[in-house]
């Protein structure tokens, strides 16, 4: 519960901050680089005197963007291959799973660094520096976490294909899709609900890993990783300067994660795995 | 008369639920001697294998707890005991095999492994020696080439042969107690008679006594001399075999010998087979008065009121009827 | 365990080596441009050894040829040179996957070590303080992610308390034991971060495992022997409990080489996972692609062991 109410302070501060704060995140002040926290500046400044308050506000929101975001990806595209592979049994159920197994023995984060590596350059040219990006790490993301829900999605499907309501909407003469969309999914929901939440705070880890090893959001574009990612060098003289956004990726994922182990306790006391 | 081997006093054991407290064994007496082969009956739920599991404190506590009454095993009170007295007891003394031969094996290791486990243990032999007293074991409870077998999983063997295999851990320290907890329910019927046949056997041969515990009246009729009847947590009547057929006195007891499927009557009269009616009553808040009143045919104002107690009504034939 | 069981696992290892293959050269083949793009840019290589390249990689060829192409180069350990560092690929590679090992090995060796007394004594002891503070530690550690764990272990034990030096140093100038302690100093930051963040999720996973198989009926059985407490967790919880636990840490091990490349780049450890991001950032393509696939082929072979030792613990897979 209180996990909860920290997100939603999280949540609400970075919605709502940059009305309270509204300093702009480039600001560039060299007489007060690299300060503690302060007054004028409550999470302390940058090597550029930039307010680290103004930039983990703006990081907050494209990390929690970028997380809600690919969290849906991936929930979309599971649930498209759990319910497809569910559905039609035989050699298409036993390709997608081969295909599903396969993805989830692939080192995530060596690949998503390729994806970037090798797309980075084309987003940033169709869809411009920040928009490329997001959309790029969006669908990489959430395109290389799916596998999950649709393992999910499909064992639900293989329990519940051979209960009693589903044979008698089947009976009563309820078309395939119309069984799928009114009465599996709305079963399967709790586990995926799970499995989403969870995704949120992987994708919000990802995004951040990505940026810090400098591969995802560029550094003039905060996000927590990306200010991690500066301040890791001046570690020594201002230690405020990593510990902010440490800690605010911190809170997130450990939020939603308690979120998730709370709402997994509520939903689905039995774990399918 | 000489103390008995086993002689279980008031004993309750309940357990603590989030709805409340579970009166599982909620004031047993019975009592087992030298030799002898007890049966005790009743439906599931009734406090049979509870009971079985606290002779040799295998109740797991929490949430299961010891509210009172005394187990004296030859005299000596076995409840305060601690752990490792407990274990000087347990399979030498007293030894016990489980309902499910499928699920009592531990699957990754080897059945010689797992008897000569305990052999070692309490006879403080090498695991050499003890592997070829499990082998010796296994050909004992008529298992074919044990030599070969010892080194088999369980996996390997079907389920009669696994229960084989749980009497001979059970036996391999010669106990002189065999408290078998539905041994043969989980059997196939030829399979079931071969087991109570073996134990019978082992029997003979170990002189050691059996808590049969079941709920089928036809095996408790052919293999035990005497017999406990529970309902709900308590004991409603206790009577040599042939008292309890010739003449059962507890309404539940009748119920359960009505129950049994005849082929003996008269050929032109169809059989009619029995059943009681209704459910064991909740443990949880047991109502005041007799247990079996909801269910019973004779019932009358007074079995409401106060439960009745264990009377002895005729030499060795008790019973917790007011009738 | 059987033989069969063995060789069956490491036949089943070529398809899943098949399919990461595929899907790296699809991504590559789908990169847009020129993956050699650079090169022409780059005035340090010569237009011959680009058409060479060129002609090895079959740019102009169709897709399938390109790929079969591809594949029996990178099969015959032809896995082409690296402009940045002026070296055969492989070379390289092989020069800095001795560190990587010996990092991931010994920081899974401290999860293990940490784990599973911490999972099985918690599991004992369900809802007692000890669980619970087990568990919310095991919580926090997954949540905080390696590279900021990183940065907090050098503010603590580098800067603070000067205790540890937080880079990673590959030639020491010294000799005998003190050349070793120097070793293991600078290790024990990389290979304690990752330790500790893959250990928290595997106290969860032993802790849950332990719970369920505690209360089967050989456990009762073992119990009613009379051979004590700890000898019946020891022997008959644990080794069935580690049966899950298995296949759980197979499907985490993406994850392990993931936290391992961030470690690396933190501590500055000379490992492939640096240089994967050095080689990313330096735009060195050949390098890129070749550490993505040895890191996909080891979580692969990893894979295999894991297969091998869930066999080992559990006679009921092995014999069938």
């Amino acid at each position: 519960m209180a996990s909860g109410v920290v997100l939603l302070l999280l949540i609400a501060t970075v919605a709502l901050g940059p009305f309270i704060w509204p300093v702009a995140i480039n600001d560039i002040d060299f007489a007060a680089k690299l300060q503690g926290p302060s007054w004028a500046h409550p999470l302390g400044t940058d090597d550029l005197g930039q307010d680290l308050l103004a930039r983990l506000i703006y990081g907050g929101r494209i990390s929690l963007a970028v997380g809600l975001a690919a969290m849906v990806v991936a929930v979309v595209v599971g649930v498209v291959v759990g319910a497809l592979a569910g559905m039609s049994a035989g050699w298409v159920d036993a390709a997608l799973m081969w295909l599903t197994d396969l993805f989830l023995a692939l080192p995530l984060l060596p690949l998503l660094l390729l994806l970037m590596y090798l797309f980075r350059d084309h987003f940033k040219r169709l869809f411009g520096v920040e928009g490329g990006a997001f959309i790029l790490i969006v669908v990489v993301i959430g395109g290389l976490r799916w596998m999950q829900v649709a393992r999910l999605v499909r064992a639900q499907f293989l329990s519940l294909r051979e209960k009693e309501f589903v044979e008698a909407a089947r009976a009563l003469g309820a078309s395939k899709l119309r069984l799928v969309v009114g009465h599996i999914l709305p079963n399967a929901l709790g586990p995926v609900i799970v499995a989403g939440t969870i995704d949120v705070a992987a994708a919000i880890i990802a995004e951040s890993t990505l940026s810090f090893l400098g591969l995802g959001f560029p550094s003039d574009i905060p996000t927590w990783g990306s200010v991690l990612r500066d301040a890791k060098d001046y570690l020594d003289i201002a230690p405020h300067w990593a510990l902010f956004p440490g800690a605010a990726i911190f809170l997130a994922v450990i939020t939603i994660n308690f979120m998730g182990d709370g709402l997994r306790d509520a939903l689905d006391p039995r774990r399918v795995l | 008369m000489a103390e008995p081997l086993l002689d279980i006093r008031g004993l309750k054991t309940w357990f603590k639920t989030d709805d409340g407290m579970v009166r599982a064994v909620d004031g047993v007496d019975l009592h087992i001697d030298r030799g002898e082969t007890l049966g005790v009956v009743g439906e599931s739920g009734c406090g049979k294998t509870v009971t079985a599991r606290s002779v040799l404190k295998l109740i797991d506590m929490p949430p299961g707890r010891f509210e009172a009454g005394q187990i004296l095993w030859q005299g000596r009170d076995l409840i305060p005991l601690d752990d490792a007295e407990m274990n000087k007891i347990r399979a030498r003394e007293i030894a016990i095999i489980f309902q499910e031969p499928m699920t009592s094996l531990n699957p990754v290791y080897t059945v010689g492994d797992q008897i000569a486990e305990v052999i070692e243990l309490h006879q403080k032999l090498s695991r050499k020696q003890a592997m070829v007293g499990a082998a010796d074991m296994l050909k004992l409870v008529n298992i074919p080439n044990p030599e070969r077998r010892v080194h088999d999983y369980p996996h390997q063997f079907s389920g009669g042969m696994r229960q084989r295999v749980m009497i001979a851990m059970a036996l391999s320290c010669q106990p002189k107690l065999l408290i078998a907890d539905e041994p043969t329910t989980a059997l196939d019927v030829t399979i079931q008679a071969q087991i109570l046949e073996l134990m019978q056997e082992m029997k003979e041969r170990f002189g050691m006594a059996i808590m049969l515990i079941t709920h089928a009246m036809g095996v408790v009729a052919e293999t035990t001399q005497r017999v406990v009847v529970m309902y709900a947590g308590k004991v409603v009547e206790e009577a040599s075999v042939e008292a309890l057929f010739g003449d059962p006195r507890h309404p539940y007891t009748q119920g359960l010998i009505r129950s049994i499927p005849r082929v003996d009557r008269s050929a032109g009269r169809q059989a009619r087979l029995e059943s009681i009616p209704g459910t064991v009553p909740s443990l949880l808040d047991p109502p005041p008065g007799c247990r079996f009143a909801a269910r019973c045919r004779y019932v009358m104002p007074a079995c409401t009121q106060a439960i009745p107690p264990l009377k002895e009504v005729a030499p060795g034939h008790k019973v917790a009827c007011i009738l | 365990m059987s033989r069969q069981y063995v060789i069956r696992k490491i036949l089943i290892m070529i398809p899943s080596l098949l399919g990461i293959s595929l899907v790296l050269f699809t991504v590559l083949a789908m990169a847009p441009g020129d993956p050699f793009e650079e090169l022409a840019t780059n005035p340090a290589v010569p237009p011959e050894v680009r058409a060479a390249l060129r002609a090895k990689f079959g740019l102009d060829d169709p897709v399938w040829t390109r790929y079969l192409h591809w594949l029996a180069a990178m099969l015959q350990g032809d896995w082409g040179f690296s402009f940045v560092s002026r070296m055969d690929v492989d070379k390289l590679i092989l020069q800095r996957l001795p560190v990587t090992l010996i990092v991931i090995g010994s920081s899974q060796i401290i999860a293990i070590l940490v784990a599973l007394p911490v999972g099985v004594l918690a599991a004992t002891r369900p809802y007692s303080l000890f669980d619970q503070v087990a568990n919310t530690l095991a919580f926090v550690g997954f949540s905080l992610p390696t590279f900021f764990t990183g940065l907090l272990f050098i503010l603590v034990f580098s800067i603070q308390l000067d205790w540890l030096p937080f880079v990673y140093r590959a030639n020491i100038d010294a000799t005998g034991w003190q050349f070793y302690w120097e070793h293991i100093k600078q290790s024990i930051m990389p290979v304690m971060v990752l330790g500790l963040f893959q250990g928290a999720s595997l106290v969860r996973f032993v802790r849950s495992s332990v719970l369920d198989v505690i209360k089967l009926d050989y456990v009762t059985t073992a119990r009613s022997k009379g051979i004590g407490e700890r000898k019946v967790i020891t022997k008959h919880v644990v080794r069935n409990a580690l049966i899950p636990v298995v296949t759980l840490v197979a499907l985490q091990l993406p994850i392990v080489f993931g936290g391992a490349i961030v470690t690396e780049q933190i501590f500055r450890v000379p490992g492939i996972g640096s240089l994967l991001i050095s080689a990313m950032l330096a735009n060195d393509t050949p390098v890129v692609m070749a550490v993505t696939f040895v890191i996909a082929c080891l979580v692969v072979f990893f894979n295999l062991l894991a297969d091998i030792i869930y066999g080992w613990l559990d006679p009921r897979i092995s014999y069938r």
